[in-house]
């Protein structure tokens, strides 16, 4: 099942979007829309809610279908997927969830593998706990566990540190940040400091149907200090695109 | 602290019932007093215990059966589209029939046996049992769902793994409410035509006028029916440690 090399893998980018078109719940949310994901790299998408971002990485990830245009993933590779809730099982252990993704597919679960993924998310300690024992931040590094547990060369995560606290945030983003280096990530969020701490490329996605653009390539390695003056000068200036692009009216209806 | 309680409780309903049979001196054959009722169950315990078997048989049968019958029923409806929309109506539809209007036809079908019995105890746990789970496998966390596809899982694993490890509260809920009702199913059987069961007894000794041998006869139905319950509930919260206590 392994897919063959084919002249794609030559290429820089490890997903590319043409020309997509979709819709939900009859509106339009984007047509025409392009976006090449760089490998190795941390693309971060941000824009108002509703704006179609969430969509565009579902289609991504395969869940959604686009109505028109094409996608391509490098060498057809599957994709690992983190939303915003953790996604846990409360019936499994921690350790059980890390190795869902195998028992899913009727694969035989790494134990040791696993055990040392929640090691690296520094929760080797609780393998045993059922979800409904541990924090937020916990919770969320089981899902990173077993997003890693995954090992996929594209990992797509849909505002996957929003819910939690400021100081969890951050040390999460850290450790996703380092965990994650080598690999393509797109992260879909609403906080423009978070992409600017872990985004390589931003992307602004705004309008109805909404378009993309390449608003910023910070310097530097993610991730990047919160003092760093440059980041927090970007940050306003992220700040104030994002609320034109609000103000532009890219979602009429209420949320 | 609930058993001290339960005591309490039960203490108290007797000590008003021996009251009311001071008060308003009732004939024994209307009603009897606590002592009375306790003297005959004791010697007659091998007879009741006897009936008793037989109702507990009864009603432990049906809570398999019932039980199995809705939680496949619950996966056909939820797995097999046409079963869905064809079958769901009738099985609503069907709950319009009071099951108590057909304990006499299963009597005339089944004969005088615990199989009429059983099938009735049957048909009450079968309903509540199917519709919780049922809601449940449709409940499914959509996230869950999305995970399992970008995780490449087969549709059989995803509901072995995950839709009906996730349905399993309400499965239990409906279980709950199967076995509270699964005692009626029995005795009502019973009580249309039987040769065994405490329904059977309760109905040989209203005709005899032996009211008291009838209340020993209801009140061990009431204490099995109550143990039955908190057995099964603890069974269950045991099963589903993992659940959130509601």
């Amino acid at each position: 099942m392994t897919p063959p090399e084919n002249l794609q893998s030559e290429s820089d980018h490890a997903v590319r979007i043409d020309g997509a078109r979709f819709g939900f719940e009859g509106s339009l949310l984007f047509d025409g829309l392009g976006l090449e994901l760089e490998r190795g790299r941390w693309t971060c998408l941000l824009g108002p809610s509703g704006v179609g971002k969430s969509s565009l990485l579902r289609v991504i990830a395969g869940l959604e279908r686009l109505e028109a245009g094409s996608l391509s993933v490098l060498g057809g590779a599957s994709v690992a997927y983190m939303a915003q809730q953790d996604l846990l099982m409360p019936w499994l252990s921690a350790l059980g969830n890390v190795s869902i993704g195998a028992r899913l597919r009727g694969e035989r679960p790494d134990r040791e593998r696993a055990l040392a993924m929640l090691e690296l998310v520094g929760l080797g300690g609780e393998a045993d706990a059922l979800p409904s024992t541990l924090s937020g931040g916990m919770r969320q590094r089981v899902a990173l566990a077993r997003t890693l547990m995954e090992d996929r060369p594209i990992v797509l995560m849909d505002e996957p540190f929003s819910a939690l606290d400021a100081i969890t945030r951050a040390r999460l983003q850290e450790l996703a940040a380092g965990l994650l280096a080598e690999r393509t990530v797109l992260l879909v969020t609403h906080d423009p400091l978070e992409a600017l701490r872990l985004g390589e490329r931003i992307y602004v996605m705004a309008g109805r149907p909404a378009s993309l653009e390449l608003a910023v390539t910070p310097d530097g390695a993610p991730p990047r200090r919160l003092g760093d003056r440059s980041l927090l000068a970007l940050h306003a200036e992220l700040l104030e695109r994002l609320t034109a692009a609000d103000d532009a009216g890219a979602d009429p209806r209420p949320h | 602290m609930r058993a001290l309680r339960l005591t309490v409780i039960c203490g108290l309903l007797v000590l008003v019932w021996q009251a009311v049979v001071w008060l308003a001196d009732t004939p024994h054959f209307i009603l009897p007093g606590p002592a009375r009722v306790g003297v005959t169950w004791w010697e007659h315990a091998g007879l009741i215990l006897g009936h008793a078997q037989t109702t507990l048989l009864e009603i432990a049968l049906g809570l398999v059966l019932g039980t199995l019958l809705g939680v496949v029923s619950a996966l056909v409806l939820t797995y097999v589209r046409p079963a869905r929309l064809w079958l769901l109506p009738v099985l609503v539809a069907s709950q319009a029939v009071p099951v108590f209007a057909l304990a006499p036809i299963l009597v005339l079908w089944l004969g005088y046996g615990i199989a009429s019995k059983v099938a009735m105890a049957t048909l009450i746990i079968y309903f509540p049992v199917a519709a919780n789970f049922f809601d449940g496998l449709r409940r499914t966390e959509p996230g869950w769902l999305d995970l399992a596809r970008a995780m490449g899982a087969s549709p059989w694993r995803t509901m072995w793994r995950i839709r009906v490890p996730s349905a399993l509260p309400a499965l239990a809920s409906g279980v709950r409410v199967a076995t509270a009702v699964a005692p009626i199913g029995a005795v009502v059987g019973e009580w249309v035509g039987s040769s065994a069961g405490l329904g059977f007894l309760m109905l040989h000794a209203n005709a005899r006028m032996q009211i008291d041998m009838m209340f020993a006869a209801l009140l061990t139905l009431a204490v099995f029916a109550v143990a039955i319950y908190f057995i099964i509930d603890h069974v269950l919260r045991r099963a589903l440690h993992w659940q959130p206590d509601t």
